[in-house]
Order: C-alpha cells, then structure tokens, then sequence
C-alpha cells in the first residue's frame, strides 16, 4: 500500500466509522474491501490479470464461505444482499472501462463485460459444484484446503511462478521470452489464504459459529490488513463487528496515533534504512567486516518497522471502523531468548502455525514411542520453523531461515533446560547479567538469520557470513 | 487533574503548527543547508560530483552545488605544503561516465604520481555530466576558494552554444549563482531568463522543498554506501556503444552551412571561464570519436558534423592564439574502439591516453 491508498483507506474508515451502524456499516466496510482488493493490487504484465486476479480473491472466498455454511443459508436476506453487494461492486469496477477513458481502479483497462458475465456464472457453476460436493463428502473441505496451499505453492516457488506466466502468457498470446517469477503477484493471498484455512479447519472440528456472507466477505478482505496482515480470527472479527460501534473523539485521537506511528515506522525509518539494508548487491560489495554489520543491522530493523509500521496503520485503521485487530508485533528485539521472540514477531503468523501445524505436528509425532523426547522436539522446531521459511518463498534461503530458527529455538529450549539447573537465579546480578546477554544474543542470532532471509542465493548469504566474521 | 485531549483542538493546533512550520521555513531559504554534510567527517568524501539516476550506482543528482561541494574529497582534504593542486573542470568524459574513479582522467593522473613545479601532482575531478560552459564557470568559480595551483578545463563544441548555457539543470535551478557569475564577470546573460527557476515564495516553502530536502538526506545516506563499498555509479553490464552509422544530416543546433558557427558560440563564457583563476589554466579541446561509418564523411560522430567540429577547430585556435590562452587540441587522440556509450566518453584505456598527454602538460607548465 502506497501513502495514497493508505490516505484513502483512513478518509474512508474515518467516514464509516463517523456515520455509519451496524449492518449498514458491515455492508460499506464490505463494498470498500471488496473495491481494495482491485485498487491494491499491482500492476501486472499480463492483460487484464490485474482484474482477475483479485476476482479470483473473491471467488475463493464465496467458495469457502458456500462450503462452510449451512446448507441454503444463501437463501436469507443478509446472505442475498451480500451476494449482491459483492457482485454488485465488481460489476461496477468493470463498467468502469465504458466511463472512463483512464482506468482508475484497476490498473489497466477491466476486460468486457460480457467476459465478466462469463466468469460470473463460471463462478456460480463451480461454487454450486463443490458446495452440493460438500454437503455429500467429507472430504470437499480438505479439499477447498488443498486448492488453496496448491496455489500458495504456485505463487510461492520461483520456478512454479515462472512456468504459470509462461502458461498465461502463452495463453493469451503474449511473447513467453519475456516470461517472470514476478509476473504474477497476487496481492494478499498469502493472508487470503490463512485465512481461509483457518475457516475450512475449524468448521472441519466444529469449532467455528456461523458467519453470514458479509461478516465472512470483510474478514477476509478486510481492506486495512488486506496486504500485510494481520491474520485475525473469523470469529473475534465477526464478534467486533457486530458490536454497537460509534466512533469516539478517544476512539479516533487514539487510532490517529497509531497511524501516525505506523507511517513514521514505516515511511520514515523503514525507508530511510531500506537504502543501506542488506541486499543481493551489497553482499558481494561491501569492502569490510564493520561495514557488513552495519548493512545487516540496517536490515534487520529496517524490516521491523515496515512490518511493524504497516501493521500500526491496518490496527489504527480497523480501530476507525469498530474492529480490533490483533497485535502483530511487541518489542521483538527486546526478547532475552527465541522463544519470546517468535511470541513477539508476527505474532498472529506464529499463533496460527501454532494451531493448524505444530500443535497437530506435535500430537502424531508423540505416537511415534521409539523416538527419544529430544529429537521430537528438534522435529517439531525444524518442521514449524521451515513451514514458516515456505510461508515467505519457496527457495532454499527461505528454508535455510526457517532451520535456522528451528534450531535455535532447539538449542535454546535445551539451554534453558540446562541453565535452570545449574545456575542460581536468585542472585540479581546474576539475572541482569543474563536477561542483557539473552537480548543481546537473541537479537544477534535473529540477525544473523536475517542473512538467508534477505538473500536469493546461500552462496551469497555464506559470502556475508565469511565477511561478518573477518574473512 | 489531567484532562484527555480532544479531538478538534489537536486537529486545530496540528494544521496551525504545520503551517507555522511551513512558511517559517521560507526564512532558511537563505541558509546553505548543504554545507552541512557528513561526507569528509563520518564518512570519506566523494572522488567526484554526486550524480546518478540509478539507485543501484548509491548516487543521485541533485541541484545544489553546496551539497555537490560539501560531498566532495577535495573540500575536506587540507592541502599539503607538497601538493601540486590541479583541477579537471569539464563535462561527463571529465566526471566519468561509465568509469570507476581510478579509471577517470583524475584517478589516472593521480596513479602517474607525477611532479610538477617540485611538488606532487594530486588531481580532482570536478567535472560534471551535461554539456554548458556556464555550468562548468559555475563550479569553477566555487571551486577556486580551495587553492588551485593549476586549472585544466576540458571542454568541447557542443558546451558552446548560447542554446545550452542556461539550460543545464545546475544552471537552471541556480538563479542566484548565475546572476552572480553575470555580475562578477560581466555575462551577456539576462538573469531573468525564463529558463532559470527563479522559486516564488510558496515554493520555499517546506512542502515545496521537500523533495530538494529529501535529496540532501539521501546524499548523507549515500555515503555510508559510497564508504562500504567504493561505487559511485552503476556500471551496466551490456550498454549500447556510440552510434557510428549517421543519417546524412550536416546541421549543428540547427544551422547548416553556407552558415557559420561564430555568431552561436558563447565564447564570453569561455573568456570569463579562462580569466577566472589567477592560477595557470589550460584549455583542452577534448579527444571525440571519429567514425569510419555509414556518412562519415558528412559526420565524425552523433553530436558534430564535420563542418562544424572543424570550423570550431579553427575557431577555438584563433582565439586562444589571440587571448594568449594556454592550448592543447587533443581531439584526435583516442581511436574509435576507445569510446563507450558516446561520442565523448573515453573507455579506461582511452582515459590512459589522454592522462598521459595532460600529464605531460602539467609537467611542461612549470618547465
């Protein structure tokens, strides 16, 4: 999200918030959503793909919604007016190509209407499909949960991507030669996607209540946490939402500071150490060992504050609209071990890995007797740890930070196990000495981690780690 | 008892300090913020002027020749009493396109560790890319505040005409500067050319600045990437080499023979230029491409039909004759293999050839 978008999306939320209640405030925050999933969405080098893509956001999202509701809730008139809403909007951004000469919501010029028509009853068709399906086998919701982890795995593996735009491409008759990994950039699916798993599990255990079609629509596009999180609960949103919202002078003073904090975090500090982070370049040319330390701490706080900015900004923004947001980061850097850290950085990441991956992980790896309770736990660290690597990309990097992590956090829990032991906590010396040191090591192992994180290639994040330590 | 804010006056406090803030701002407008620089303290200062319009050469252009000065080695560098002081004044063959600072003309007269005058030469490149002799005066007349023992200014046709001398963007967003350089060395310019960006006061204002202001915050920033890793510029790994091949087209700023070239050159700026130091300043008439190509008996290169180069040739030999200016016509040196990018932009061996020449003539000057 660019200034302009997150200018509009306060102006917006500072008008709903200020004028509306209830179900009509539920329905607007639904029709912005569903307009920010076009509006945010970049550029894209193939025609049209910037249209269908966030159409493809949607569907995915009526899909899960039809098979994760009772059956013929569709029926009832909240259901209706949301289908009608949704439909209604993407109607609009595409008659928007017969008004203006300019497109000014989607970045190029929406396809024809009669396309649009196509892909609407395509929609219907697939959506009644899988949704009689459902009502019949047992397996439709895992299966909703594997389309949606197999086209994270095609969004998330370079090479993946690289053989979907030549397909595209090749599709649409466009030149394949100029084909890219980046050419297909769906904005949010990542979150999109979690959330929607979260949905599909928990309805699978009976965990979740029923959400109506425009409670379940906003959620999951909620247009504040829609590009970079965070990653709520279906049920703690649908909760804040149907809370009698008004909009106070403190509601608004205490939301507006956390804006203002987020974009300081973000457009301020992010972006000024963004130009002396660590990157693919920087790592074969920094002459000396001090320099390279300077570039990787450059990074390491540089993606903190964007992160953590961006997240200031979707919490202040919810907060204008009545929704609580949950918090996505609490001083990591300032954590005296890993564990506290990964409880303090992308939080809500962590806590739905948590609950969908180690948790479960967890439970079938106890049945395996013979393994000794160490190894089980290095299995648990390394596995979650390596799956939340995935989550970011599909590269070796990308893994190699994610074991990076597990062990650590393996290390770590051993030490703990050890140190409690054989060291005397009373003494208070003692104890500042080590909560110093445990920061200080905590952070520097985060760090150093950053160096596959930042990196494409682990012959240059070696290269870095030779020049960190004197090479 | 502590009270919560409310909500209208913040708002109301807010925009009035904002405003407050933004045409107080207008009274710094007279303060040279560039000056005040990292570079020569926290980090090196720079071998050359800052320019670039790629972020991966750690370096931009900017409009403030504080800033370019405050930025550069020279300006921090205190001079020795062993040191032969020279200044390159030119365009970008000077500055150096597409050559690390060892490659430039200065970097390679610095390697030579030559003498002159008993003294060790050490050479600063103060060149920088767009073609104006006004632009060139410009940073000559700053730079002369740093004690030159020795000005070689290189230079070329296309600096000449009057069409170019405001138009350089230095120029263009340096009204004062050039009123000043019209008054101290009696320019036929009108410094109220609407091609200088004479700024209204709301454009002095911090919002109207911003982007000037952000510029000099990322200059600072620059450098502790101009420190780790020594690059400057962004070397491209494929670039397109000069043209060689011409239309058969004999116009020169749009005029064409019978057409002489006397009446469009700003020779003045050259006079104001070579009487400006009271130090010893040589002219060089720098080397350019000579093609064998399609028309290359109409043009020698992209930039100068034969006509015209050679008229100039004539031109500029006269009239250093005439002022008893210190000469030397190089630009014929390099073969054509030696250029890069352009007609002007020597590759390091062509810079080779001709340090070799200007080192020779420092070394004659004191002989």
């Amino acid at each position: 999200m660019g200034l302009t978008q997150i200018s509009a999306s306060i102006l917006a939320a500072l008008l709903v918030g200020a004028l509306t209640r209830g179900a009509p405030r539920t329905y607007l925050l639904l029709v912005l959503s569903v307009l920010a999933v076009y509006w945010f969405q970049p550029a894209i080098p193939l025609r049209s793909f910037d249209f269908w893509i966030p159409s493809l956001s949607i569907a995915l999202a009526l899909l899960t919604w039809f098979v994760t509701s009772q059956a013929g809730a569709w029926r009832s008139r909240q259901n209706l007016m949301g289908l009608f809403v949704i439909a209604g909007v993407v109607t609009l951004i595409d008659l928007t190509r017969y008004i203006f000469p300019d497109p000014f919501i989607t970045t190029t010029t929406p396809p024809r209407f009669i396309i649009v028509l196509g892909f609407f009853a395509l929609t219907v068709i697939a959506v009644s499909a899988v949704t009689i399906f459902s009502r019949r086998l047992a397996l439709t919701l895992s299966f909703v949960i594997l389309l949606l982890l197999g086209i994270l795995l095609l969004l998330k593996s370079p090479i993946l991507s690289y053989q979907l735009s030549v397909f595209l491409r090749t599709l649409t008759n466009r030149p394949t030669d100029t084909a890219s990994a980046l050419d297909v950039r769906w904005l949010g699916f990542s979150y999109i996607a979690f959330r929607l798993i979260h949905i599909l599990r928990d309805n699978q255990l009976g965990r979740l209540p029923e959400l109506s079609l425009p409670e379940f629509a906003t959620y999951v596009v909620f247009f504040p946490s829609l590009s970079a999180g965070p990653i709520d609960r279906a049920e703690r949103f649908s909760g804040d939402l149907k809370k009698n919202f008004a909009l106070t002078q403190d509601e608004t003073l205490s939301a507006g500071q956390r804006i203002v904090i987020g974009l300081f975090k973000k457009f301020v500090i992010a972006d000024i150490l963004a130009l002396i982070a660590l990157n693919d370049a920087l790592a074969v040319q920094v002459r000396t060992t001090g320099w390279m330390w300077i570039h990787l701490y450059a990074y390491a706080f540089q993606i903190y504050f964007d992160f953590s900015g961006y997240t200031d900004i979707a919490i202040g923004i919810a907060q204008l609209v009545g929704i609580k947001l949950p918090e996505n980061f609490a001083s990591p850097y300032t954590k005296p071990n890993l564990t506290q850290f990964w409880n303090s950085w992308h939080i809500t990441l962590t806590q739905w890995i948590r609950a969908y991956f180690f948790n479960p992980f967890n439970r079938w790896i106890r049945g395996y007797k013979s393994l000794p309770a160490w190894a089980m736990l290095l299995l648990g660290q390394l596995a979650t740890m390596s799956l939340i690597g995935l989550w970011h990309g599909i590269t070796v990097n990308f893994i190699l930070w994610g074991a990076w992590h597990g062990l650590g956090l393996f290390l770590q829990n051993r030490w703990s196990d050890f140190s409690m032991r054989r060291f005397n906590t009373n003494n208070a010396r003692l104890q500042s000495a080590l909560q110093v040191g445990g920061i200080l090591l905590t952070f520097h192992f985060v760090a150093l981690g950053w160096v596959f994180f930042a990196l494409g290639e682990p012959s240059l994040s070696w290269h870095v780690f030779l020049r960190l330590f004197g090479s | 008892m502590q009270t919560e804010p409310r909500l209208l006056p913040v708002l109301l406090k807010a925009t009035l300090l904002f405003v407050l803030f933004n045409f107080t701002f207008i009274l710094t407008s007279n303060i040279p913020l560039g000056k005040f620089s990292l570079y020569n303290s926290v980090f090196p200062g720079r071998e050359r002027f800052p320019f670039g319009e790629s972020q991966k050469g750690y370096n931009l252009s900017l409009f403030n020749l504080d800033a370019m000065f405050a930025s550069h080695v020279m300006v921090g560098t205190p001079k020795d009493s062993d040191e032969y002081r020279v200044f390159l004044i030119g365009d970008s063959s000077v500055w150096g396109t597409l050559l690390t600072p060892e490659q430039t003309l200065a970097g390679q007269l610095n390697s030579q560790e030559i003498s002159a005058c008993g003294r060790t030469v050490r050479a600063y490149n103060l060149g920088y890319p767009y073609i104006s002799l006004l632009q060139e005066v410009m940073i000559l007349d700053e730079a002369l505040q740093y004690q030159p023992d020795m000005v070689i200014w290189l230079t070329t046709l296309e600096s000449f005409p009057h069409d170019k001398q405001l138009t350089a963007p230095l120029v263009a967003n340096s009204p004062d500067r050039v009123r000043q350089l019209i008054t101290k060395y009696h320019l036929p310019l009108d410094p109220n050319d609407p091609a200088l960006n004479h700024a209204s006061t709301w454009e002095q204002a911090f919002v109207s600045r911003r982007r000037a202001l952000a510029d000099l915050i990322r200059l600072q920033l620059y450098g502790a990437l101009w420190s780790s890793t020594g690059i400057d510029q962004f070397y491209p790994e494929d670039y397109e080499r000069a043209q060689t091949d011409f239309e058969e087209d004999y116009e020169f700023h749009g005029i064409a023979p019978p057409a002489t070239l006397k009446d469009t050159l700003s020779i003045h700026i050259l006079d104001a230029g070579m009487n400006a130091a009271d130090v010893p300043t040589l002219l060089v008439n720098e080397p350019i491409l000579i093609s064998d190509g399609i028309n290359s008996h109409i043009r020698y290169n992209f930039l100068y039909p034969r006509w015209a180069f050679d008229e100039y040739r004539v031109l500029l030999e006269e009239h250093t004759s005439s002022r008893g200016y210190r000469y030397l016509d190089l630009w014929n040196l390099a073969p054509m293999d030696e250029f890069t990018n352009s007609g002007l932009h020597l590759t390091p061996a062509g810079e080779a050839m001709l340090a070799e020449k200007v080192g020779e003539a420092i070394q004659n000057f004191c002989e």
